[in-house]
């Protein structure tokens, strides 16, 4: 049976203070009936001996301290899974906000979920096609990889992850896949963006999303992404599917969990933010992979804007160092009109190694960004140079570099919105580019793909 | 068993009450889901505890029941190629009895219970045993022997010792003690991990851990026993460099511990090391290989004790005799779990929040390592070697878990973000990198690869040296202003970080370079720029010399087979058939009439 208490003694920011309880749990989910009628949910921070601190999901607003009728519902918060889910929009709680019926769950699941055991793994090596040369060609994406976006306020990353699940595909398979959306804290027209994409290309269909926007309450972010990866571990683990998990903006998922750490006067960390908050992003980020022995598997792009654009803030940083690489964005590239503004330098996929090569994508794809890499730097060192003493003064080789870093950005970064590169494209255009270098500068390439590709002489 | 009933449930601290024989660091067991937990703080009747599970659900009122003892691990057969939680728990096992995710409250034995070993005793009945002593032998991979030795603090007459095979838990033998009494002896052993194995003493390092890897080997070498770091922010390499010390370090053992870091990694080296073969023995890398994993989304206090766990398995193989390296990714992922729990038990924090013992911890982690004369009456020699990697907050260097470690290891592999951008691997610093153990390394290598090695290292260091101050210049005043002596330095430099330091560890020859191949290759490069002085010298014009088509087989040079060695080092003649060529051509311009005659 469950208890009701009147106990509340204290509400502060989004917590609250219940005493004499009994049997309270740590992380138990709790429902607060306001005298409105109301219902606001929260879930256990701490409990010492008699004395329960709750962590509201909704705020505080109204909550008043002799009248709040507390009841502990004796389990974690959960949510319902069904195939029907499918299709589905929910706000940042999990309830139905399409108008649709309530879902008809054939399982509650705790959005905490399990860590995987690194023995369950599988690594993931599947090439995924985006279409972006930037990303196929130098920072692959591989299925089960969690690769985010730093981006900065109003730089098109809407644009570019929309364009990914738009694109995203694994050559010469029909796979049943899914889409699962997460917005935290982003303006109407930007969850709108990514909704009419989705209506537009029928995506919709096979995507569940979860929306906390801008004007909804923080707190509640904090458990939206928790929400859409437990939906999604089901359609990944459960149903067989290949989910790609969009999360956006990270920086507010974080924002409110700062707010929470300070309200219990934690002793903070950098910036402010709590000193867990690696831990806690990774207990979202490690929720992408395969599993041995199953068929479906969860990609992340969670997409988070950088304060200040500076990556050594503490959320863009702690989730590099959770993260399989990054996509960075850079203001300036995006200045000069060049979409999309990657700065393929500072990006990285750490699992490309494995996703590329022959039977993946081509013999040559590892060599050849190995030299296109190069090259690139090289080509930025003579920019460098070119600032300081003028184009005329660089030397003949180092001239070539400065043309061959212009053209790559304008010709092998910079595409469309609605161009969708195949891989072969990518990796032509990659060697068309080096060919307005001299070959022996071809250091990266070995001599039979220097041959094939770069010389192109018949084998 | 006692018990004491839990109080105050926050994240992983739980606080108890009643639990008063509870010593610190005791073992308890935290409610009927028998959640493992560590004493960590004892004030009057209560005692905080961390706990190594999830403690969702965890209220006051439910027991906690003491177990008398200190965290400790079980050591005997059956530890290669197992993976560990970071508190011994075998993940393997637990995914066969619970599936795919980890679920709280599952217990497995770490050391197969079921397995019989065969053990071939080699201790004589009768003689006076001490702990370190050898009793035989347990063959438990191809690759590693495992001496199975009286356990530390045992002393007395071994009355009975059996040749056959026995499970972990069967008697092998027995020594009467000074008291009369008879202690059975096992295959294995317990011993609590915050506390160091027991040794004769140790000696300093003297030789080189070669690990394959060409800026580490030339030029900030790691010795054998010795200890390193590898700091730097993320995507540098650092666990890059991790995977390959663990893959080609020639140690006997490798303990890789992955302490709050990706699960994807983890898999990768599950994946991968049964494939790789160890270059000496031709045997696949992981029969000597231990995995401990508590990724981050793992609990935060198993975390915490994941490093001690894999240091007090790598101490039981060094007292073997062997050569130990232990490989910790992140170190700064033990140190944030400290924090958190420090904070929990809100102790006075320190810098950036981290407890004021950090540096001690940090300290005596690293003082676990060493060359040591092992425990035991045969004067064994054993080496435990420890590299720790260090994630300091946008990879700034001046962070307390950066600055405690740099206080105590010996070797600094500095990784910087602008090398890795270029995709310059491994992206380690020559400019502030160091190693404290080349000198003492150095008479050893001069045994084995020559003065001339010992020279020409020097030399391409210097050169390095050179290029920086000269790109500072040449920076201002462009290249062309300098001399072309000076452009050769930059040109020379340029390669050596080119065609040498720069090494691809995804590519198949490139992965590993031996001792042998790595002075081939670096005297290649000296080789070209001793001759291309001398061609300066003679007059030869800098652009024309500078291009020299052997460059390009001086680039690929790197990727020739380990067995090609001869045709990397014939490489030397065709330098010098091109550079004679160009010294001959000005010849003969300068001394028209000679060129006319031939
Ligand atoms: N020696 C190398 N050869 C080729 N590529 C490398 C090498 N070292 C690093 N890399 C590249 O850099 C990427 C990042 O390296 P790594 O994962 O080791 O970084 P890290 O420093 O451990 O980052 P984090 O702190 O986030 O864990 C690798 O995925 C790989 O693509
Ligand atoms: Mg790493």
């Amino acid at each position: 049976m469950i208890k009701e208490y009147l106990t509340t003694s204290e509400v502060v920011g989004p917590l609250m203070l219940v005493e004499q309880v009994q049997g309270v749990k740590y992380e138990e989910l709790v429902e607060i009936e306001l005298p409105s009628g109301e219902i606001r949910r929260g879930k256990v921070l701490e409990v010492d001996q008699d004395r329960a601190l709750i962590q509201l999901f909704e705020g505080s607003w109204g909550v008043d301290v002799p009248n709040s009728r507390v009841r502990f519902l004796g389990r974690g918060i959960e949510i319902g899974v069904s195939p029907d889910i499918l299709g589905r929009a929910f706000d940042g709680q999990g309830r139905p906000v399409d108008g649709g019926p309530e879902l008809i769950p054939d399982a509650r699941l705790d959005i905490n979920g399990s860590p995987i055991n690194p023995c369950a793994r599988d690594y993931p090596s599947e090439f995924i096609q985006t279409g972006f040369s930037c990303i196929d060609g130098l920072n692959t994406l591989v299925r089960g990889q969690k690769l985010p976006i730093f981006s900065g306020s109003g730089l098109p990353h809407p644009q570019m992850a929309a364009q990914i699940a738009r694109q995203a595909k694994v050559l010469g398979k029909t796979e049943s896949f899914a889409v699962v959306f997460a917005a935290m804290g982003i303006t109407f027209e930007e969850a709108d963006y990514f909704l009419s994409d989705f209506r537009r290309t029928g995506a919709i269909e096979r995507a569940v999303l979860f929306l906390n926007l801008a004007n909804d309450p923080a707190i509640e972010r904090i458990s939206t992404p928790r929400m859409a990866l437990t939906v999604a571990e089901y359609l990944a683990f459960q149903l067989d599917m290949h989910v790609l998990v969009i999360l956006t903006d990270m920086t507010n998922y974080c924002e409110a969990l700062r707010e929470i750490s300070a309200a219990r006067k934690e002793v903070p960390g950098r910036r402010g933010y709590p000193g867990y908050l690696y831990t806690d992003l990774a207990t979202i980020y490690e929720r992408a992979g395969r599993i041995k022995g199953k068929k479906g598997s969860i990609t992340q792009i969670p997409v988070l804007s950088m304060p200040e654009d500076d990556k050594t803030h503490p959320i863009a940083d702690l989730t590099g160092y959770i993260t399989e690489g990054q996509i960075i964005m850079s203001r300036q590239m995006h200045k000069r009109g060049i979409y999309p503004p990657v700065d393929v330098m500072q990006s990285l996929s750490r699992l490309k190694d494995k996703g590329i090569g022959d039977g993946k994508t081509r013999e040559d794809h590892s060599d050849g960004f190995n030299q296109l890499f190069a090259a690139y730097a090289r080509g930025k060192e003579a920019h460098e140079l070119a600032v300081i003493l003028g184009e005329a003064a660089l030397s003949e080789l180092d001239g070539a570099y400065f043309r061959f870093s212009d053209e790559f950005e304008e010709r092998y970064i910079q595409q469309g919105t609605e161009e969708d590169r195949t891989i072969v494209e990518t990796l032509d255009l990659g060697w068309e580019l080096l060919r307005t270098l001299p070959a022996s500068e071809m250091k990266r390439v070995r001599e039979r793909f220097l041959k094939k590709y770069f010389l192109q002489e018949a084998e | 068993m006692k018990q004491g009933v839990v109080e105050k449930v926050s994240g992983p601290l739980v606080v108890a009450q009643g639990l008063l024989d509870a010593k610190m660091y005791d073992v308890v067991l935290v409610s009927d889901h028998r959640l493992v937990g560590e004493v960590i703080e004892l004030r009057g009747e209560k005692a905080s505890i961390q706990v190594y599970e999830e403690t969702g659900g965890l209220g006051p009122g439910e027991p906690v029941y003491s177990t008398g003892a200190p965290l400790s691990v079980e050591l005997g057969p059956g530890l290669i190629e197992s993976i560990y939680d970071g508190i011994q728990r075998p993940l393997d096992a637990i995914r066969a009895a619970t599936g795919d995710l980890i679920h709280r409250g599952v217990s497995a034995p770490a050391l197969n219970r079921e397995k019989k070993w065969e053990f071939v005793p080699t201790a004589k009945i009768g003689t006076e045993v001490h702990g370190g002593d050898v009793l035989g032998t347990v063959q438990e991979t191809d690759l590693v022997a495992q001496k199975i030795m009286v356990p530390p603090g045992v002393e007395g007459t071994l009355a009975a010792l059996e040749q056959g095979s026995f499970t972990v838990e069967e008697p092998i033998g027995a020594v009467k003690t000074a008291d009369g009494s008879e202690l059975a002896l096992l295959l294995m052993h317990r011993w609590p991990v915050r506390r160091s194995r027991p040794y004769v003493r140790k000696i300093s390092p003297s030789m080189p851990l070669v690990t394959g890897q060409r800026v580490i080997d030339a030029f900030f070498p790691l010795g054998k026993g010795g200890t390193g770091c590898v700091p730097g922010p993320f995507g540098s390499g650092k666990t890059v460099i991790q995977h390959q010390l663990a893959k080609w370090a020639d140690a006997d053992i490798i303990v890789y511990v992955g302490c709050g870091e990706r699960g994807n990694e983890m898999t990768d080296v599950l994946m991968e090391f049964p494939e790789l073969v160890d270059p000496k023995s031709g045997k696949p890398l992981i029969r000597r290989t231990v995995l401990i994993a508590n990724t981050s989304n793992m609990p935060v206090a198993a975390r915490e004790a994941s490093v001690y766990t894999g240091i007090t398995i790598a101490e039981y193989f060094r007292d073997m005799g062997y050569s130990v390296a232990v490989m910790a990714d992140s170190t700064s992922r033990w140190a944030e779990a400290m924090r958190e729990m420090s904070g929990r038990l809100e102790e006075m924090p320190g810098e950036e929040g981290y407890p004021a013992y950090l540096g001690t911890r940090i300290a005596e982690f690293y003082e676990r390592a060493g060359r040591v004369i092992c425990a035991g009456s045969e004067g064994r020699e054993g080496a435990l070697s420890v590299v720790g990697a260090v994630s300091p907050p946008g990879g700034d260097l001046s962070d307390p878990v950066v600055q405690a470690t740099l206080r105590v290891v010996k070797v600094f592999w500095s990784l910087e973000d602008k090398l890795a951008y270029k995709r310059h691997f491994p992206a380690i610093n020559w400019l502030t990198s160091y190693s404290l153990y080349t000198r003492n390394l150095d008479s050893h290598l001069r045994e084995t690869l020559g003065d001339e090695w010992i020279a020409m290292r020097d030399a391409a260091i210097a050169l390095l040296q050179k290029e920086a101050e000269l790109e500072e210049i040449a920076r201002l005043v462009g290249v062309e202003s300098l001399s072309a002596g000076d452009r050769l330095i930059l040109e020379t430099a340029r390669s050596i970080r080119e065609d040498f330091l720069h090494q691809n560890a995804f590519h198949e020859e490139d992965t590993y370079t031996s001792l042998d191949k790595q002075k081939a290759l670096l005297s290649l490069i000296m080789h070209l720029d001793g001759r291309m002085k001398e061609a300066l010298e003679r007059k030869v014009d800098p652009l024309v010399l500078f291009a020299v088509k052997v460059r390009e087989r001086i680039a690929r040079a790197k990727f020739m087979p380990e067995r090609d060695l001869g045709a990397v080092l014939a490489i030397k003649d065709e330098i010098d058939q091109e550079v004679d060529g160009l010294i001959a051509s000005v010849t003969a311009d300068i001394l028209p009439t000679t060129a006319e005659k031939t």
